[in-house]
């Protein structure tokens, strides 16, 4: 899995950092930082689940 | 207790952000059935939150708006009915009927048909006024703002008053009118509301407070201004009525599901065996909270689709679905963001920051608990532990005097 994020769209929710905090993380202004772009198996679902929710469809998930 | 069959045909009905992340959450957890998806707009599914913001100020072109790239919505092998809407349940027969005539048998289906603008009793087909709902609503307003305009908000919510930002913005005098004291006072209290008010009046803004709209003025069919409770009248070259909003839900009355302001669910958002509610037109039942809600916010729409997607395909493993509700509002430089339940709260209080200063995080108190958090212009990991707190039902007597960890 091969994670991309858009961040000029970020709304600062901070979604994505509640539920996976090993793959995303905030700036001083809330934007989103990718910690890690190829995640391991075992953070897939957490992932998967922050993609899902995050209010600005920030987070685009590419599966090989 | 006999399993019930996997699902073979599920239909979403809706197709923005909670009907879009409910079938992508339906493929993403291996169902290789159909999904129908029914949008009533003919775009591909698209994000609201910017239509009032970058859409409005003409700083996104509006294809930015798009939820998924063309490919990922064509990779999730979708039955796409756009420009079409539902017009009946059968819940015994499980078929849902189109406008276009077709009927479609579900084994489960998910309802997020969202909202549509509430609107005044007069004046409606008059040209120049307006309501913001859809990406056509936005860009007919956006081509009618700039400098030397006058344009009339009436109702200071979030929706009108990041209307009323932009406009100012873009040049245009603005009059905000709201029958409350305070802009959004419903939503946030009257301390907030009164910085907010401040902000507004600082840009500009022509902000009347407690008074109704009573009526739009008309000459020949085109709106030229607005009367108010008291007699006066404010000039308009265009009128944006932002006075809330109704579920859609007309097409289920008569099915059998129970509707009272949205479609009533239990916790885990289902409406009844393999029916689920998701985003705008959902009111279930939120175990954190113990309250019935009904949430008009970008971000419960994708949980609840994600939460009800789920169910429906595992309704054995079902999971409560207990959200801290979160939303946000850009105005002029301020960035607002809310955690937690805001209505109906007991008390509220600054606990970090000052309002004089426009940077404070305000906490809410219902019963015992600490149930919101209102931030303006704070740092993320400052608003982050009261967040963890109102998710774990910290009482408001320890939130209120726990030392934080910045």
């Amino acid at each position: 899995m091969h994670v991309e994020v858009d961040p000029p769209k970020c709304v600062t929710s901070g979604q994505c950092v509640m539920i996976a905090p090993e793959v995303f993380d905030q700036d001083d202004e809330g934007i989103v930082r990718l910690l890690d772009a190829e995640p391991a198996p075992e953070l897939r679902e957490a992932v998967t689940e922050a993609a899902a929710i995050c209010p600005a469809a920030v987070i685009r998930l590419v599966h090989e | 207790m006999t399993a019930r069959a996997a699902p073979r045909g599920v239909v979403v009905v809706g197709a923005s952000a909670a009907g879009l992340t409910a079938a992508e959450t339906l493929r993403r957890e291996g169902f290789s059935g159909t999904i129908t998806l029914v949008g009533g707009e003919v775009h591909l599914p698209y994000d609201r939150p910017p239509l009032s913001k970058q859409v409005l100020s003409g700083s996104w072109p509006p294809e930015r708006t798009g939820l998924r790239q063309p490919g990922d919505i064509g990779a999730l092998r979708l039955d796409l009915r756009l420009g079409t809407t539902a017009t009946a349940l059968d819940a015994t027969a499980r078929t849902v009927t189109l406008a276009d005539g077709a009927v479609i048998v579900y084994d489960g289906l998910i309802i997020a048909t969202g909202v549509r603008p509430r609107r005044l009793p007069m004046a409606n087909s008059a040209t120049g006024v307006h309501v913001l709902r859809t990406l056509d609503d936005a860009l007919a307003l956006r081509d009618r703002l700039g400098a030397g305009r006058r344009l009339v908000v009436v109702g200071a919510g979030f929706l009108g008053a990041e209307a009323a930002a932009v406009a100012r913005s873009l040049g245009a005098s603005v009059t905000l009118i709201e029958p409350a004291p305070v802009p959004l006072e419903h939503a946030v209290g009257a301390q907030v509301g009164a910085v907010l008010a401040e902000i507004h009046r600082e840009h500009g803004v022509n902000l009347r407070t407690g008074t109704a709209v009573t009526g739009i003025i008309t000459d020949a069919g085109r709106a030229v201004g607005v009367r108010q409770a008291d007699g006066t009248e404010a000039a308009a070259d265009d009128v944006l009525i932002a006075i809330g909003s109704q579920a859609n839900t007309e097409w289920l009355e008569g099915s059998g599901l129970k509707l009272a302001d949205g479609v009533v669910c239990d916790q885990y958002s289902a409406a009844a065996p393999g029916v689920y509610a998701a985003g705008d037109v959902a009111r279930w039942h939120n175990p954190l909270f113990g309250t019935m809600m009904r949430i008009e916010h970008r971000t419960n729409a994708a949980e609840q689709g994600f939460a009800a997607a789920r169910n429906l395909l595992r309704p054995e493993q079902a999971r409560p679905f207990a959200p801290v509700p979160y939303f946000w509002s850009d105005q002029y430089d301020v960035k607002i963001q809310a955690y937690g339940y805001l209505p109906d709260h007991d008390e509220s209080a600054v606990v970090d920051g000052d309002l004089e200063a426009r940077r404070f995080l305000v906490a809410y108190r219902r019963g015992d608990f600490l149930t919101a958090v209102i931030a303006m212009s704070m740092h993320p990991k400052v608003i982050h532990p009261w967040r963890v707190m109102i998710a774990n039902r910290v009482r408001w007597s320890s939130a209120v005097s726990a030392p934080l960890s910045a």
